[in-house]
């Protein structure tokens, strides 16, 4: 069980976190006809779409209420109101989900009244859902964001429940979970005879459609009608433990019970998500399912030559972290570094000795430090593994210097199978082969180094 | 303390778009209100950080809580011949308590452990919106800070809120003004001594410039800020002549060069061949006004004819392929006329383009050259944009990134004229690499492929 340390620091060097605001808006990207809609300054918005571009490689119709110096100081609902209406004339939107920023919790609006005060001046909003989340940039990072804002989707749009589906599943998804991700859970959910509502679901509006005409708003994705409809469902699934808030709200409000599986990578992970699959609909596992069982197992013992002894430095949100750290343990490699971006309960669970929470500098440096072999992180990895000469796996938000970032995936049997190989593969390839003079016997020249054999022959 | 800065920047007599509006207009800023709900682009501390980041050999310290760094680090693509510690992401990270308590000792500790961690020649320190409303005095603490380390530390007063990215461009010239320029003296002054002003090294573009700097014997002494080093900032006083390259972006900081030093400066660009001759040569002219040799008015023009044949040369394969294709330019301000004419040369014609940031002048001349059936538009709403290029009206668009999948939606070729760029386009050589990329996009095989109908909409209806 790990210790997890959160020194306080004065400086973030090579920054790992990305604000809440963000994750809170590209929560909102997995619902359809929706506006993500950015309470503080242009800024607030623009830097988080230039990166959410280059990682989905689409368009991303993020706004914001322009809030300047005076509107600050006076207050931000003139801003919204206005920024609402805009938002509905021009895009035609059937939800606006609104995160705050560092910069209108700061002065501390009151975002609840504002919206009832705009509700009450313009009824033409009426079949517009305004959500909203309170996302201040000084707490929390992108996860954070993105579990308060599929919160916020729970309380504020689901309805009371109406009849009871026995068939229908809700699975509440976290933010370490990419397009790909959401469609390898939908697969194996259908395979039981399940219907699942996926919340929120960007496999349909993050996975590169080529619409033939022009859209202003997140096209696919959770519809309103769906989410309203969830206290109908028979259980709700939450994949990452930072879905545990709005599983539980949504049992509040509704009466569905709730599993979280804090992850799904990994034979041990997925067979658990099986088992509860086989529980809930009663049924066994199809053939295809049994068959991407065999083949993962087949991939691990083909691979775990290459995993075993191999130190991995790890940066990752709580949740990616998780997942990523406790499989590679589980194929024998050795987590020797792991950062997060915040600390979430999760993390004390890890089968790690210590996690950081801190940046890509605490990443470097611990990597270097404790002689690792290789890297996980996002793309802003890239220039500490170039220091480093070492190899770096792409994992999580933000990946702007590789294409598909949205298709890869960490989840289910298949998923799992691939990592092997992808990661297998990139381990095969960076092994330093065994060279003459490499072993030497006490008393020769490198009498200091002891005479060791390469880090990582196999 | 920064309003008057803003009023000054806003009231540029060096800007031409100034120029051209009343006292009245011009004291409402030159920043437009901003529509709640309908913006594009990045606000003014973005601006500043574009500015000034390209100082390779600095670090670059944001003062705020994550979002204003932990969201862009690493993204840019200014391009650095040395020094790679300016691409450090570097952030104070306000937390809750120093929102409540005030971030200004954090700050201060902040810039502390990165000089002994890093130890630059200077250390940016940017204000954001967060610590600029609770009042955190950043100029002060720099001032401490700068005294207690001895080194200089700068403080980049540009909160986001103030205003847009343009804004924060002439705000961070403005701290180049008031503590860099001049600080320093170079260890020589030679007669072809020169300022680049408003060019950051985008994609590596000074590269495809200075070899013909280096042909004429022009240095380039100051440089703001393209692959400058710190001391290539502060001696930028003691240039013969500045050249600003984004005029709209660092007038302000070549005019009052010219008040304070006497430094004349000139606008120009170096896209297109047109331009790059001209900007040369203009120049040339005033190093020789400033006393310079004057056979460096022959060099030039020899330069500039050899240059051309040579690039004449090499274009001319292109010429045949592209010639009549149609492109939709959305990019603005020098661009919207200079690439017009630029392509013009190749015989690619331009149906339509966007001129928001651009002058007067740019317009008449963008007019001039697309003839009377050419649109001028300040913004083009993205679904007409999509569907102008659905109907086939332009066979490739020229933009940057935020419309770039409009383009690519609509199954159009498209490349990157932006400041995310991946590919230099300067000078003489930069146009063969905009039009061998435009060649590259548009006959790339991929678009029969993906235009063709798929396999059950060629059977709809017989099976």
């Amino acid at each position: 069980m790990a210790e997890v340390l959160t020194p306080r620091k004065n400086l973030s060097i090579n920054p790992l976190k990305m604000s809440p605001p963000l994750g809170g808006s590209l929560a909102f990207m997995g619902l359809d006809g929706c506006v993500p809609l950015i309470h503080g300054s242009q800024g607030c918005s623009a830097f988080g779409l230039a990166m959410a571009v280059l990682h989905y490689r689409e368009t991303i119709p993020f706004q914001n209420t322009a809030m300047s110096e005076v509107t600050t100081i006076l207050g931000g609902v003139d801003n919204l109101e206005e920024a609402c209406l805009n938002i509905v004339n021009r895009t035609k939107c059937r939800i606006i989900g609104i995160c705050t920023t560092g910069l209108t919790e700061t002065r501390g609006e009151d975002l609840k009244g504002d919206l009832r005060h705009i509700r009450r001046r313009h009824p033409e909003l009426a079949d517009v859902e305004l959500v909203y989340v309170s996302t201040p940039d000084f707490v929390g990072g992108l996860q954070t964001g993105w579990s308060k804002a599929v919160s916020a989707m729970v309380d504020q749009i689901v309805l009371p429940p109406t009849v009871r589906r026995e068939r229908q599943i809700n699975i509440l998804a976290g933010n370490h979970l990419t397009a790909g991700d959401i469609e390898e859970i939908r697969d194996l959910v259908e395979a039981f005879g399940l219907t699942p509502i996926v919340l929120p679901d960007l496999s349909n509006s993050l996975d590169g459609q080529v619409p033939d005409r022009y859209i202003a708003t997140t096209y696919g994705g959770t519809t309103v009608d769906d989410i309203r409809a969830m206290g109908n469902s028979a259980f709700t699934i939450g994949i990452g433990e930072q879905m545990t808030e709005a599983a539980r709200i949504l049992q509040t409000k509704t009466g569905v019970p709730f599993e979280v599986l804090d992850r799904l990578t990994g034979l041990v992970a997925v067979d658990r998500f099986v088992a509860l699959l086989q529980r809930l609909s009663g049924q066994s596992a199809p053939e295809r399912v049994r068959k991407q069982r065999r083949q993962l197992v087949d991939a691990m013992l083909d691979g775990h030559f290459y995993f075993s002894g191999i130190r991995v430095a790890v940066a990752a949100d709580p949740d990616l972290l998780f997942a990523m750290a406790s499989w590679l343990g589980e194929m024998g490699a050795t987590v020797v570094t792991a950062v997060s971006s915040v600390e979430t309960p999760v993390l004390a669970g890890l089968a790690v000795d210590q996690i950081v929470i801190g940046d890509m500098d605490d990443l470097e440096r611990g990597a270097e430090e404790q002689n690792a072999d290789l890297l996980i992180a996002h793309s802003h990895g890239r220039m500490a593994a170039e220091r480093l000469g070492l190899p770096l796996y792409r994992v999580g938000f933000p990946m702007f210097d590789r294409l598909g970032a949205n298709h890869r995936r960490t989840v289910g049997y298949r998923a799992t199978r691939d990592l092997i190989f992808e990661l297998g593969n990139l381990i095969i390839e960076h092994t330093r082969e065994a060279e003459p003079g490499a072993w030497t016997l006490p008393g020769e020249d490198n009498l200091e180094e002891g005479g060791h054999a390469p880090a990582t022959s196999h | 303390m920064l309003k008057p800065k803003l009023e000054d920047v806003f009231n540029e007599p060096g800007c031409a778009t100034n120029r051209g509006k009343t006292d009245k207009q011009r004291k409402t800023g030159c920043a437009k209100t901003l529509v709640p709900g309908s913006t594009a682009g990045g606000c003014a501390f973005d601006g500043a950080k574009i500015t000034l980041q390209p100082i390779t050999d600095c670090i670059h310290l944001v003062h705020g809580p994550i979002a204003c760094e932990g969201n862009s680090w690493d993204r840019r693509q200014a391009k650095s011949s040395g020094p790679q510690v300016f691409r450090t992401g570097a952030t104070t990270d306000m937390t809750e308590l120093d929102v409540i308590y005030g971030g200004e000792k954090k700050l201060y500790k902040a810039i502390k452990e990165v000089i002994a961690r890093f130890d630059p020649p200077a250390v940016f320190v940017y204000q954001t919106c967060v610590p600029a409303m609770i009042g955190d005095d950043i100029v002060k603490v720099c001032e401490v800070a700068s005294e207690k380390f001895g080194k200089p530390v700068i403080p980049v007063n540009a909160p986001g809120f103030v205003g847009k990215k343009n804004v924060g461009n002439k705000l961070g010239g403005e701290a180049l003004l008031d503590y860099v320029i001049g600080t320093e003296e170079p260890a020589e002054t030679t007669p072809y001594d020169i300022n680049i002003i408003g060019d950051y090294n985008i994609a590596g573009e000074l590269w495809q410039l200075e070899p013909l700097f280096d042909r004429l014997g022009i240095r380039i002494l100051g440089r703001i800020t393209g692959d400058a080093r710190y001391h290539d900032v502060t001696v930028a006083h003691r240039a013969k002549v500045s050249m600003v390259v984004c005029s709209q972006a660092l007038i302000n900081v070549a005019r009052k060069m010219e008040d304070r030093y006497g430094i004349p400066y000139f606008e120009g660009s170096f896209y297109g061949i047109t331009d790059t001759s001209a900007a040369l040569r203009t120049m040339a002219a005033l190093l020789v006004k400033q006393g310079a040799p004057a056979d460096l008015l022959d060099r030039t023009d020899a330069l500039i004819a050899s240059e051309e044949a040579r690039i004449m040369c090499r274009l001319a394969p292109y010429k045949e392929r592209l010639s009549g294709r149609k492109v939709l330019l959305y990019t603005g301000g020098h661009k919207s006329w200079s690439v017009i004419s630029a392509l013009g040369d190749i015989g690619v014609k331009v149906i339509g383009t966007s001129v928001r940031k651009s002058t007067e002048e740019d317009k008449a001349r963008a007019r001039a050259l697309m003839g009377e059936d050419g649109l001028l538009f300040d913004s083009l709403p993205p679904q007409e944009m999509f569907d102008m290029l659905k109907d086939g009206k332009a066979d490739i668009m020229l933009s940057g990134g935020r419309t770039q999948f409009i383009a690519l939606k609509a199954k159009v070729p498209w490349v990157d004229m932006n400041q995310e760029r991946r590919h230099p386009y300067a000078g003489y050589e930069g146009m063969l690499a905009l039009v061998s990329e435009i060649d590259r996009v548009l006959f790339n095989p991929i678009w029969d492929q993906v235009r063709a109908p798929a396999p059950w909409e060629q059977m709809e209806g017989e099976i």
